[in-house]
């Protein structure tokens, strides 16, 4: 099939229709909505890992002059949810609430204060009493499921709104398992097998812009919520439940983003903000300071992963094993799908296999909460896999790129994971229809030196080893059959259209590229778009930005708007060339007919709406998906390994990504680079530090490292062209899968330089130095 | 306590108490495009420059700036006339959320008159003190060397 097609908006690196303004820092993010009669609120966290609340008085607080007013647990109506931003019925236990009667980790919420000033409302934060009855906490998730365990969930209200496992008195808050052929049997036969355990830490997103919301109340009464949100139309959804009122009631607005990450597909502040306001009749803002941010948020989560491989001698992989225990901390969100996605956005890549054993074990602990993170399990689930496979290279005096290429998916193959493996239900088969692996694979190699990477290894230095890995990757684009994006386009007289969209623009730069979409499908420059996206009052519908789905999903929901859109301008068009419409051609902003006369759009427009026969030029549209075709990837790294500090450094780091068809390729590079990047410091320094009561001691920029400038290693990144039959010009996704890949492939540089295999993250000096000295 | 500043070229007196952050001020007086992320000094989004030189907003005292000279980065270029650096950021690609970019282009504006021809290594020390967790900082690098070219005239 072809993989470049002539294309004059799509494909090309047009300008991000907000860069300028937001380089000359013009362009609103929510902060920048404040008008100054706001409240500030603020939340009273607990201190306790685990604790009823027997008691709280604020009469205190509530007494201050310039506080507005304090709401606790007795205050807000009790429903239990998820704080999850996914499709409704969501497939997390419902086991959250506003203002919880019992708390779950350090850091959850206890009671709320809206006062005229941030300081104010925390000097009446102060002043509030608490009663707690301490609980013995649950640290470790190997403990949760033990008899003697205390249950953190024992409130007979939580509970899931679609049957999927969810046993809370047990600490279990979730389970999956899927098995295929016989695993025991198959890895019998295999001549070589390897095991082990890995284990994934916990994380932060780190946007530089916190979660914040305004919430104030329109001449009409209705809640109108501006927010730093991924998900604008669940926050609606959620807010509404949650303050039991209609959805009509409010009206939510995402403007410009600072990052998100899957932090922000989550409703962490505006139900208790939009609570505030119906108590105070005042708008109110709320913005989390760092440390919220980091221990009151969500995270990446905690995985440890019993796996198993096997292969016959020709390193041909006939058994894989994956048993997860993930940990989702006091609360359940998104942690059935993401522990599913370990599996699901893994195991297919090696599709060969005889048998499969895929299992999640989803626990609760008195830590902070798990939720969406930039690649959702699947970043967990490859650290596990490609060190595993790695060991099993090495144990067949292999090639790890040769071992990759003998066993990944190719196009036209399909794996039993598809199908069995869905979000809290059964997943979706599908044949991979565009595969650019072996491209990537050849294309990195050739890029990094991986066959002339001996000649690197000297450094010159006793104490310093140089080494070198790989791995490969997949992901998905969408949630197939479950997610849904819609569009909206209408012409404007000079020609020009405004296009409405659900789509979430967290950053990403899904405005620019949903905007070429239609454009190259209106013949017109994309200039002439004119997107406006993520208001529940005046856009349509969409689930929001999660999933790898804005390009392909919303791109399909706007080529369909655009593509009947298009229809109609020929159809009138046309009309006003006395023709058929069969007779008439779309040319560059114009429409042509057999004898080379042309109409312009501009003329189409006027004559559509003030003319003759008058009816206005527009659309709307929607998609949903039966497939989620993956992006691919092949990752090498070069790493040195101080061997006295113990300190790794990367040196050099390649990625080659098949995204389809880039749909601009500059943000696309921009995707992977900031993806992987954050993969690196993911894999050599991000972790969350706990003491031994459970509090997050780490909750600072000052003690949690993200990579700076300086820590940015030699990167370079190539996009592998291929073409998909069912996404937008051939577009997939782009965003998520680069974090899967520095984890593996650094550890397995790390091995290759020193000879220890570091099985547990971050790599940091200490790890690297005690695996060196055992 | 009142104190004089001149801000983007404009000379005025501001009242403020004497723990008022810089950043609160400016916030407070319009100066939306200072952008507020860690508030504890770190991650450099709320960077200034103060008589040229880039400092933190969020952690200085409105009064430590009296009668010096404030640039935002509304002060050194416009949607209609930007900054060379402004037209790189969004040419190369190195804007993706923009949060970060106003601080991080008043950093290497300063860097850039310090020193007009930076290496790779001088850039990164320069810009060290912006996070940026989109990018993955690449495309922002090369923003800076091609304006940093431009700027000399040898582009």
């Amino acid at each position: 099939m072809s993989k470049t097609r002539d294309f004059s908006e799509v494909n090309q690196n047009v300008e991000k229709v907000d860069g300028m303004a937001l380089a000359c820092g013009q362009d609103k993010y929510v902060a920048d909505f404040e008008t100054g009669d706001e409240l500030h609120l603020k939340i009273l966290r607990s201190p306790h890992a685990h604790a009823r609340i027997k008691n709280i008085d604020a009469s205190e607080a509530e007494a201050m002059d310039g506080v507005a007013a304090v709401l606790t647990h007795e205050d807000v109506p009790r429903v239990a949810q998820t704080t999850a931003g996914q499709g409704y019925p969501e497939p997390s236990p419902y086991d959250s609430f506003m203002l919880p009667r019992k708390v779950r980790f350090v850091g959850d919420r206890v009671a709320a204060v809206a006062a005229e000033s941030e300081a104010l409302a925390e000097a009446a934060l102060e002043k509030i009493e608490v009663d707690y009855e301490v609980l013995e906490p649950v640290l470790d998730p190997r403990d949760s499921m033990k008899e003697d365990a205390p249950v953190i969930h024992d409130e007979d209200d939580c509970h899931t709104v679609i049957p999927i496992p969810f046993e809370p008195e047990r600490n279990l808050a979730s389970s999956v398992e899927f098995e295929h052929g016989d695993l025991e049997e198959e890895l019998e036969k295999c001549d070589v097998v390897v095991e082990n355990e890995y284990e994934a830490q916990y994380a932060h997103h780190c946007p530089v812009e916190p979660h914040i919301c305004i919430v104030r109340k329109d001449p009409h009464g209705r809640l109108v919520i501006t927010t730093s949100t991924q998900v604008p139309f669940h926050v609606r959804r959620i807010v509404a439940e949650r303050l039991e009122m209609p959805e009509k009631k409010i009206r939510v607005i995402k403007p410009r983003i600072g990052g998100g990450f899957g932090g922000k597909q989550e409703v962490l502040i505006e139900d208790i903000t939009a609570a505030m306001v119906l108590e105070t009749g005042r708008p109110v803002k709320f913005e989390f300071n760092r440390r919220e941010e980091f221990a009151s948020s969500r995270t990446r989560n905690h995985e440890i992963l019993d796996m198993a491989v096997g292969a016959d001698t020709d390193g041909r992989i006939q058994a894989i094993k994956m048993h997860i225990l993930m940990n989702t901390g006091a609360y359940g969100s998104h942690c059935l799908t993401i522990v599913c996605n370990s599996g699901s956005k893994v195991l297919p890549l090696y599709n060969k296999a005889n048998a499969i054993s895929f299992k999640g074990t989803v626990v609760y602990t008195n830590l902070p909460s798990g939720g969406a993170y930039r690649g959702y399990g699947a970043t967990q689930g490859y650290f596990a896999i490609e060190s595993l496979l790695d060991e099993l290279a090495e144990e067949l005096d292999m090639d790890p790129v040769e071992l990759r290429k003998i066993n990944h998916i190719r196009e036209g193959e399909t794996s039993p994971v598809f199908a069995a493996l869905g979000e809290g239900k059964e997943g979706v088969e599908q044949t991979i229809e565009s595969c650019g692996l072996e491209e990537c694979i050849e294309q990195g190699k050739e890029a990094f030196g991986w066959d002339e990477r001996e000649k690197r290894r000297e450094t010159g230095d006793k104490t310093k080893k140089r080494g070198f890995g790989m791995c490969t990757l997949m992901q998905g684009s969408s949630i197939p059959e479950i997610d849904m994006a819609a569009a909206s386009i209408k012409m404007n007289e000079d020609g020009s259209f405004n296009l409405h969209m659900g789509a979430t623009d967290l950053g990403t730069g899904s405005d620019t590229v949903l905007s070429q979409i239609a454009a190259e499908t209106l013949a017109v420059p994309t200039d002439d778009i004119i997107p406006y996206s993520s208001d529940t009052d005046m856009t349509p519908f969409d689930v929001g930005a999660y999933a790898s789905s804005t390009t392909y999903l919303s791109g399909r929901a706007v080529k369909k708007c655009a593509s009947n859109v298009r229809d109609q301008i020929l159809e009138r068009g046309a009309k006003m060339l006395e023709c058929d419409v069969d007779d008439v051609e779309l040319g560059y902003k114009e429409v042509a007919g057999p004898d080379g006369e042309t109409v312009s759009f501009s003329e189409i427009a006027v004559h559509s709406l003030y003319e003759a026969d008058q009816r206005q030029i527009a659309a709307h549209e929607s998609s949903i998906s039966h497939k989620s075709p993956p992006p691919f990837s092949a990752h090498f790294a070069e790493v040195e390994v101080d061997t006295e500090t113990g300190k790794a450094e990367v040196l050099r780091y390649v990625n080659a990504t098949d995204c389809g068809t880039a749909i601009h390729p500059r943000l696309a590079e921009g995707q992977c680079e900031g993806a992987v990047l954050n993969g690196i410091s993911y894999a050599l320094t991000e972790e969350f530090q706990f003491s031994s009561k459970g509090k997050l001691v780490n909750a600072s920029f000052d003690s949690y490292n993200v990579y700076k400038m300086t820590d940015l290693p030699d990167m370079e990144t190539i996009l592998v062209p291929t073409y998909e039959n069912t996404g937008p010009y051939g577009a997939k996704s782009v965003s998520e899968i680069g974090i899967n890949g520095p984890l593996p492939a650094i550890s397995n540089a790390i091995y290759d330089a020193v000879g220890v295999r570091m099985r547990t993250g971050p790599f940091t000096p200490d790890r690297i130095l005690e695996a060196l000295e055992e | 306590m009142q104190i004089e500043l001149e801000i983007n070229g404009e000379r005025d007196t501001y009242e403020v108490a004497p723990a008022t952050r810089l950043i609160d001020l400016l916030r407070r007086e319009g100066f939306q495009e200072v952008k507020k992320g860690c508030d504890e000094g770190h991650c450099g989004s709320c960077t200034v420059l103060l008589d040229g030189m880039p400092v933190l907003s969020c952690v200085m005292f409105a009064a430590q700036a009296d009668d010096q000279s404030i640039t935002t980065i509304e002060g050194i270029g416009t949607i209609d006339d930007p900054h060379i650096l402004q037209r790189e950021f969004v040419d190369k690609g190195a804007v993706q959320c923009g949060f970060c970019v106003p601080g991080m282009i008043l950093s290497a504006k300063a860097l850039l008159e310090e020193n007009p021809s930076p290496e790779e290594d001088e850039i990164k020390r320069g810009l060290d003190g912006n996070y940026c967790r989109c990018t993955g900082y690449v495309k922002q690098i090369e923003a800076v060397q091609s304006a940093a070219k431009k700027m000399r005239g040898d582009a």
